[in-house]
């Protein structure tokens, strides 16, 4: 009797250290590596260069797309981002000092960007891309802080998250920091030339690329043994092509292809729409030529992996000829009789299917996504007055949309995967 | 140097030969799937017209899609990468387009349906303070330049919808937003009768908007310059 007491004492105790070890260790992950706190609001002086600095970094990280709502005042914040574990609203970043980020220091936005701690000392969460950003160097967390400040403030009072049970808890959040997240710094290879790594750390850090395209865990972190080898975005239904291996056009285009894309929203095998169109339309347009090639020569260089082995599946006669009728009525005035694509005096407008990238990805969603939706490229530069693609979600039934799509795909020596009707109801 | 391979890629964009037409209207080509043929409305019932519709009215529409006011999720979809110099472009070419119209969609409503959509259009309602719509929609109700738009050739649906999203705050202009307090006014029994007038009128002749509106206007229009 006593010593079953003793015994059961005991192990509570050893539960109690162990719990407390775990606590101890998960509060530890998650305040490694955090600089003290030095100075004040007070204490920063932006100057000129910094302010203009930022400004270009801010394209470069895409800062607007998150933080500036439809409509709403430039990164006044209030957007929300919908995610598989509830919505998380952008914060306010305009200097007001009661809603945005008048009273905080330079220190405490370099933490938030390096460590994903805001200046009250809460965890933020990862849909703030600070698994990126931590590698962002000090001079340019302040350079964007300079910028920011020198916007107009606007007193808009953040939105709480909604998110569901547990997630909206900063112990989970913790916890997901403690197996996810560590904060880091570019280092340089020194390999490598200036240019690459610039390409580099604007890819990994500013740009954000992993964010779309790497592939997640259940738990919605980043992979880093994948990086950039493909991801489809949650909840959006997009697929963000690999770029380390020939789905995007990075392994057998030419650096200036890449760039182009990145520059111009279209080349002549492809063209920027959905999810990249707006990171053509808000960030890379705005980069310097210096700066996109750096990317370009970054990208070209990531560990090439070889590409699905896409195997044709055996042709069903019936419905090659009912989909290449529908593409003779929907299609062949733009995209060419056999999927050659359609030119302008300028170079190509209606891109290539033959061959496609986009139209031979294993996944089907993004040419379902663009069959139903349609869509225009960005406006830029380089291409002010896009032509775009009709929506046939309203035309077309899903029947006639996966038979269409199946033939696209198997046509003129292409070779991707059938597609159903099934897989056109879940990605429209 | 990346400027020089930027060029020589563009360069080496032999591709397929040149046989698309550089014009606004193949530009415009994917509109047609909803608008109809260059923007003139369908036998579908419900989406707007477009072509011939004032500039000023139609790029204040195009910026209220990219900018929330209005929510149509492929309108979205469609400007919210789009330049201000595009956008203006756009609602340019649809401006310039003169074209026939079909005949009306609505035939055969009950006569006190016609007379009651007819008043409020001609007349309004001074005891509840509804102005006559051709107070600014101009006499003819063809509209007037450059921003208000006119109203005849529209799908009753849509222009019954419109009414509904103004008074559920789906529907924006400008502030402030004269049309919102008009369809706050008017009943559902108002809103249905002037839709059917409206859209039970032939149009003949393709309707040359208004040039000027008689000042003041009967509400303060943020999408009308003063």
């Amino acid at each position: 009797m006593r010593r079953s007491r003793l015994t059961w004492t005991r192990a509570v105790v050893a539960s109690a250290v162990l719990l407390l070890a775990v606590v101890a260790l998960v509060a530890w992950l998650n305040l490694r590596g955090e600089d003290p706190l030095a100075g004040d609001a007070n204490t920063f002086a932006a100057t000129p260069e910094q302010v203009t600095r930022g400004a270009y970094l801010a394209r470069a990280g895409n800062c607007a797309a998150c933080h500036t709502d439809r409509g709403g005042a430039a990164f006044a914040g209030g957007k929300g981002i919908a995610t598989p574990f509830g919505t998380v609203f952008a914060s306010n970043l305009t200097p007001d000092a009661r809603t945005g980020i008048g009273a905080w220091s330079a220190a405490q936005f370099w933490r938030a960007l390096h460590n994903g701690r805001s200046a009250d000392g809460r965890l933020l969460y990862p849909a703030f891309p600070y698994p990126n950003f931590t590698e962002i160097t000090r001079a340019d967390a302040d350079a964007l802080f300079a910028y920011l400040r020198s916007q107009v403030p606007v007193g808009q009072v953040n939105r709480p998250h909604a998110l569901r049970f547990p997630y909206g808890l900063q112990a989970s959040l913790a916890v997901w920091r403690a197996l996810f997240f560590s904060p880091g710094v570019y280092e340089p290879v020194v390999e490598r030339s200036i240019q690459w790594n610039r390409g580099a750390y604007l890819v990994r850090s500013l740009g954000h690329c992993a964010a779309c395209h790497s592939p997640r865990n259940a738990f919605g972190a980043t992979r880093d043994s994948l990086e950039l080898s493909g991801g489809l975005i949650p909840l959006q239904n997009w697929y963000a092509p690999s770029l380390s291996s020939a789905e995007a056009g990075v392994t057998d285009g030419s650096p200036a292809e890449v760039a182009a894309l990145l520059k111009t929203g279209i080349t002549a095998r492809g063209a920027a729409l959905g999810p990249m169109a707006e990171v053509v339309f808000r960030s890379t347009q705005y980069l310097s030529d210096a700066d996109i090639g750096a990317m370009a020569e970054f990208l070209k260089s990531l560990p090439q992996t070889p590409p699905h082995a896409s195997v044709a599946a055996k042709l069903d006669k019936d419905v090659q000829a009912h989909g290449e009728a529908l593409y003779k009525d929907h299609c062949a005035a733009c995209h060419g009789a056999n999927g050659e694509g359609g030119g302008g005096p300028n170079g190509v407008v209606y891109v290539p299917l033959a061959g496609n990238r986009k139209v031979l990805l294993e996944t089907p969603a993004n040419l379902i996504h663009i069959v139903v939706n349609g869509g225009f490229p960005p406006t830029t530069a380089g291409d002010p007055r896009p032509y775009g693609m009709p929506p046939f979600g309203l035309s077309l039934k899903d029947e006639e949309i996966a038979v269409l799509t199946t033939y696209v795909r198997g046509a003129w020596g292409n070779a991707a995967p059938p597609v159903s009707a099934l897989d056109v109801l879940n990605a429209r | 140097m990346a400027a020089v391979a930027l060029a020589s890629a563009s360069a080496a964009m032999a591709g397929p030969p040149s046989t698309i037409p550089d014009t606004l209207a193949q530009r415009m080509q994917p509109c047609g799937a909803c608008h109809g043929k260059d923007g003139r409305s369908t036998q579908q019932g419900f989406f707007p017209r477009i072509a011939g519709k004032p500039a000023g009215y139609l790029y204040n529409q195009l910026d209220n899609f990219r900018n929330g006011r209005r929510a149509y999720p492929t309108m979205t979809y469609f400007v919210e990468q789009m330049s201000d110099d595009y956008l203006h472009e756009i609602a340019d070419y649809f401006a310039s387009l003169d074209l026939p119209y079909a005949p009306p969609q609505t035939v055969g409503a009950p006569a006190d349906e016609i007379a009651r959509g007819e008043a409020l259009v001609r007349h309004g309602d001074a005891a509840h303070g509804i102005p006559a719509c051709v107070q600014c929609h101009g006499a003819a109700m063809t509209g007037v330049l450059p921003a208000v738009p006119g109203l005849l050739g529209l799908p009753r649906g849509y222009l019954v919808e419109q009414f509904g999203a103004w008074r559920t705050g789906q529907r924006k202009a400008l502030a402030p937003d004269c049309m919102a307090r008009v369809a706050t006014m008017l009943t559902p029994a108002d809103i249905t009768a002037v839709a059917t007038w409206l859209s039970a009128q032939p149009v003949v002749l393709g309707p040359a908007a208004a040039d000027t509106l008689a000042r003041p206007l009967p509400l303060a229009c943020g999408s009308v310059p003063q």
